[in-house]
């Protein structure tokens, strides 16, 4: 168990602490507690310099200590390391000081901060031997899933809610994945996952794979810090589906702390959901620390997990460093694409329009202070979920080719030649 | 009046590596009892010490959460299959 095994040192329960050897396996036989990799920090202190890191190709895995695979990364080496815009015209909008977007809607090569994710389950999955891939997904990591597998010459099985948007499903299928569509909701395809995952001896990311897959997520983290000038931001804004994301960015701030490659600093890290699938926002605004599981019915549909596997985590990270949730309709989330589109020239599927919704409110109800600086985690790219404003942003003006209609058409107004 | 239980990965140890199982249960919670019964130790890795459902374990009737139906008390007829089955990340 000790060769070849990077800086890894165990798996390990989050419930009960017992410790597993680290292969494919997600969950502690006596608790059913998740398992989580756990690090020897006195060796990474050693190798994870500021200097070192700034000196490594842009991508996430210039943090390769820190994300757990025991050899060099075998896929997904240029993902990551997408831009920190700062935006300036939807702070003014929003009512903010300073606003910053880590941009992951242009994330290398699917257009979604799963890549991050799926390049260390998948690099994982080949050390372990496997050779084909699985995901239960809705949507962004079927995508990532299928695009990565195909570049690294792997077999993959995606499994999606069958009313998925058509961008979701063409953007798995035209990389030659086998594409099964669930007629339920994603947590009805994630039990039939966790049913096939032990039986069929594939790598199923978030399945058997999750302990690995997990931590890719905090790489979205250490970028924030570096790009801030090596800094923890004050407040965090997260979209949650099973909260993994927002622990795991925790994680990222906590771990860069204790590394000493930032100073410790009061940090704030808020949740999003869509009020069609809230069961965290609405524990944490009710002062609970565990959810009630619900149905989903939301246009965010990589949110829809009605059974939030680290629900009760991200609402204790929530708790401990004193974050806020809240909850966007389908109409908010609607104008929020479009308010981020229309300020910072980004487009963000419905999950960043969750995002950029709750940030509006949190600022709005000062639990944000207006005098602070924030960023917002925008996780997926608006081309994937154009269903979901199609008929909501306006309609071409059609005129003939002729310079009479287009005058008649929009007058002098805009007209800044004499 | 069988029901049939489907054993996850974790629990198989206890199980003698069956995957399905039958009770005679009429209820969720005499389900756990009854397999308690004949594979001692199941029941504390389900339930916690204030004997409910542990967070990270999900129990199904068919095809729906007990947590939608009536948790423990959710009742069982012939022919129901119940899943046991951890909580799974995102995706």
């Amino acid at each position: 168990m000790e060769k070849h095994e990077g800086f890894m040192r165990a798996l390990k329960c989050r419930e009960c602490g017992r410790e597993y050897p680290l292969t494919a396996n997600h969950v502690c036989e006596f608790d059913f507690g998740p398992l989580e990799v756990v690090y020897d920090y006195e060796r990474i202190q050693r190798s994870l310099t500021r200097t070192a890191i700034q000196s490594r190709p842009k991508s996430m895995w210039r943090f390769r200590e820190l994300l757990p695979v025991a050899n060099e990364p075998t896929v997904g080496l240029q993902v990551g390391h997408t831009p920190l815009v700062k935006a300036e015209r939807l702070a003014k909008r929003l009512g903010i000081r300073e606003l910053w977007i880590k941009n992951d809607t242009v994330n290398y090569p699917s257009l979604s901060f799963k890549d991050r994710v799926v390049s260390v389950a998948l690099s994982r999955a080949k050390e372990l031997g496997f050779t084909t891939v699985a995901c239960a997904s809705t949507g962004n990591l079927a995508n990532s899933v299928a695009a990565n597998a195909a570049s690294a010459g792997l077999k993959a099985y995606v499994f999606i809610p069958s009313d998925l948007e058509q961008g979701k499903i063409l953007n798995s299928l035209i990389y030659g994945a086998t594409v099964i569509g669930i007629k339920g909701h994603y947590d009805e395809v994630n039990r039939l996952c966790a049913e096939i995952a032990g039986k069929f001896g594939w790598a199923f990311v978030n399945v058997n794979m999750r302990p690995y897959y997990a931590e890719g997520s905090k790489s979205m983290g250490y970028e924030i810090m570096e790009q801030l000038g090596w800094q923890i931001p004050k407040h965090t804004v997260v979209c949650m589906a099973s909260g993994s994301l927002l622990t795991k960015i925790q994680k990222s701030y906590q771990e860069f702390i204790k590394l000493g490659l930032v100073a410790e600093t009061d940090y704030k890290i808020h949740g999003a959901q869509a009020t069609g699938c809230s069961p965290i926002s609405t524990a944490q605004k009710a002062g609970l620390d565990f959810f009630k599981p619900v149905k989903p019915n939301t246009i965010a549909k990589s949110l829809a997990i009605g059974t939030p596997a680290d629900g009760f985590y991200a609402l204790k990270v929530m708790k401990e460093s004193g974050g806020a949730a809240e909850d966007v309709t389908d109409d908010e989330i609607r104008e929020s694409i479009r308010l981020l589109a229309e300020c910072e020239g980004i487009f963000a599927e419905t999950a960043g329009g969750v995002t950029v919704g709750v940030a509006k409110k949190l600022i709005a109800s000062g639990k944000i202070s207006p005098d602070d600086s924030a960023v917002l985690c925008i996780t997926g790219n608006g081309l994937k979920t154009m269903d979901a404003v199609n008929g909501h942003v306006g309609v071409p003006r059609e005129i003939k080719p002729s310079l009479r209609e287009f005058e008649a058409l929009v007058g002098t107004e805009d007209k800044v030649v004499a | 009046m069988a029901k049939k239980v489907r054993i996850p990965t974790p629990l198989r140890k206890l199980t003698n590596n069956e995957e399905v199982v039958e009770v005679k249960a009429e209820t969720i919670g005499d389900a756990i009892v009854e397999l308690q019964s004949r594979y001692p130790g199941i029941k504390e890795r389900l339930v916690d010490d204030n004997g409910e459902v542990r967070r990270f374990v999900n129990v199904y009737v068919n095809e729906d959460d007990i947590r939608f139906l009536q948790n423990q008390q959710t009742p069982l007829k012939e022919g129901d299959e119940i899943s046991i089955i951890p909580a799974i990340a995102g995706g």
